[in-house]
């Protein structure tokens, strides 16, 4: 960034990232109370579909906080790499070999756990 | 070896010379290589977590019937509402973050002093707000029995909606009081008895045909818990060992212990991060009033905390997806 960048302000850019951020943040949450049947009831990739729509926006919200609110774009490619590129890796590893664990506990218990007396 | 220091360097690099390593300075690159083990932490606890979700993914708590509660709106069932409002106070106090850091590039003391105190105002608010959370979360809606296995049973009405142990139990006027400090010896005291005895609730239910109980237990077609009949209820109660009231890291009205635990040691960590996190802002902001970054020439200070701040309004939007959307 040239130094005179740096004085030029942002605001226009910040508040039009807000509008984004909220209009996302509406929509999981219309969507959280209606629960279309459609979207809820259905499986899609081991889960609902509505599922998948939450953690996609939910990753499209973090990605606006991080690149505008924390000017991760203004950073240099090494440090933004060095950063999200390793947060990006060791979470979907832990995440993945967590939930494929969880799933195989339950598949070996939930037919053992008594559900009528 | 000689070594020359510059006499001014600001802190904006790294031993004084123009060597800045990944083009940041060091306050700056550190805040963000804190910040990349700060969100391993949390995914730690929120892997945890989702582990736990999987393996009981056929009878987990169903958020939209544990967080309903709304201010001044009472026992209306208003799901996600106020966790909703509390999402939008979290993000417009990191737009007002951000405005502070960009006022702080034109090194315009006014503006940084005005959006940093909005910040400040904006952080206290949402503790403020996670507190009436956990009161309700802790005092509980309906009420329930817990079984001797550990599993929770709620009371249902004839449409199927949940209903409060108050709704339809009798008081016998035969439970004991409860031991406190003024009425035994001063070391003696025990935990809060719950509102009804476990035979009165057994009782009332018995007198009351109308009413049905429901497991934990998930139907996988409609994703709603399993409905017992009232003449097949009795062979639960028969197993029922305590009334519960609310939730605690013990027992937990809505269903999983578990959810509980997650739930108070999760938002809780990320509270307390919103807690520092405030408490660092106010310092910055008595630093920016009394004029220290303007006579340092540089507000690179509003811009260090101010990624502190974003990083946790960026937990909070997946703190807010797991716990009550997903």
């Amino acid at each position: 960034m040239t130094h005179a960048q740096e004085h030029t302000s942002h605001t226009k850019l910040i508040w039009k990232v807000f509008a984004i951020l909220s209009v996302i943040t509406i929509a999981e949450v219309a969507l959280g109370i209606t629960k279309p049947a459609a979207l809820h009831l259905t499986k899609f990739l081991g889960t609902s579909p509505l599922n998948i729509i939450f953690l996609v926006l939910t990753l499209v919200k973090a990605y606006y906080i991080t690149w505008f609110f924390m000017h991760m774009a203004d950073e240099k490619k090494s440090l933004r790499r060095a950063v999200v590129w390793t947060a990006l890796f060791l979470i979907i590893y832990l995440a993945t070999l967590l939930l494929i664990e969880g799933s195989y506990i339950n598949d070996v218990l939930g037919p053992l756990t008594k559900w009528n007396y | 070896m000689e070594v020359t220091i510059p006499a001014e360097n600001n802190g904006t690099s790294w031993n004084g010379g123009n060597n800045n390593p990944l083009g940041a300075s060091y306050g700056k690159m550190m805040m963000w290589f804190f910040i990349l083990s700060d969100a391993l932490t949390f995914s730690g606890f929120l892997g945890a977590y989702g582990f736990m979700r999987f393996k009981f993914h056929d009878s987990w708590p169903i958020a939209d019937e544990v967080f309903t509660h709304f201010p001044f709106l009472h026992g209306v069932h208003a799901p996600m509402y106020y966790v909703a409002i509390m999402t939008f106070i979290l993000i417009f106090s990191s737009v007002t973050m951000v405005l502070a850091v960009d006022a702080g590039h034109q090194m315009n003391k006014k503006k940084v002093t005005f959006y940093m105190l909005l910040t400040i105002v904006g952080g206290a608010i949402f503790l403020g707000s996670q507190a009436w959370e956990w009161k309700n979360f802790i005092n509980g809606t309906y009420g329930a029995v817990k079984l001797n296995d550990g599993k929770i049973i709620q009371f249902v009405d004839a449409s199927g909606e949940q209903i409060t142990l108050e709704s339809f139990v009798k008081s016998q006027h035969s439970g004991r009081t409860q031991l406190d400090r003024s009425k035994g010896v001063w070391f003696m005291k025990e935990a809060e008895l719950p509102p009804f005895t476990l035979n009165e609730v057994v009782e009332s239910f018995k007198a009351n045909p109308a009413i049905s109980i429901r497991t934990e237990l998930i139907n996988s077609e409609t994703k709603t818990k399993t409905i017992i009949p009232h003449n097949q209820a009795l062979g639960f109660l028969n197993e029922a060992k305590t009334v519960v009231k609310g939730a605690n890291l013990r027992e937990n009205e809505y269903g999983k212990t578990l959810f509980a635990n997650f739930f108070f040691f999760i938002t809780g960590f990320h509270g307390f991060h919103v807690l520092s996190g405030v408490i660092i802002n106010t310092i910055v902001f008595f630093n920016v009033i009394v004029g220290t970054y303007e006579r340092r020439g540089h507000y690179e200070m509003v811009e260090k905390v101010g990624l502190y701040w974003h990083f946790v309004d960026l937990v909070w939007v997946f703190v807010f997806t797991f716990f009550y959307l997903v």
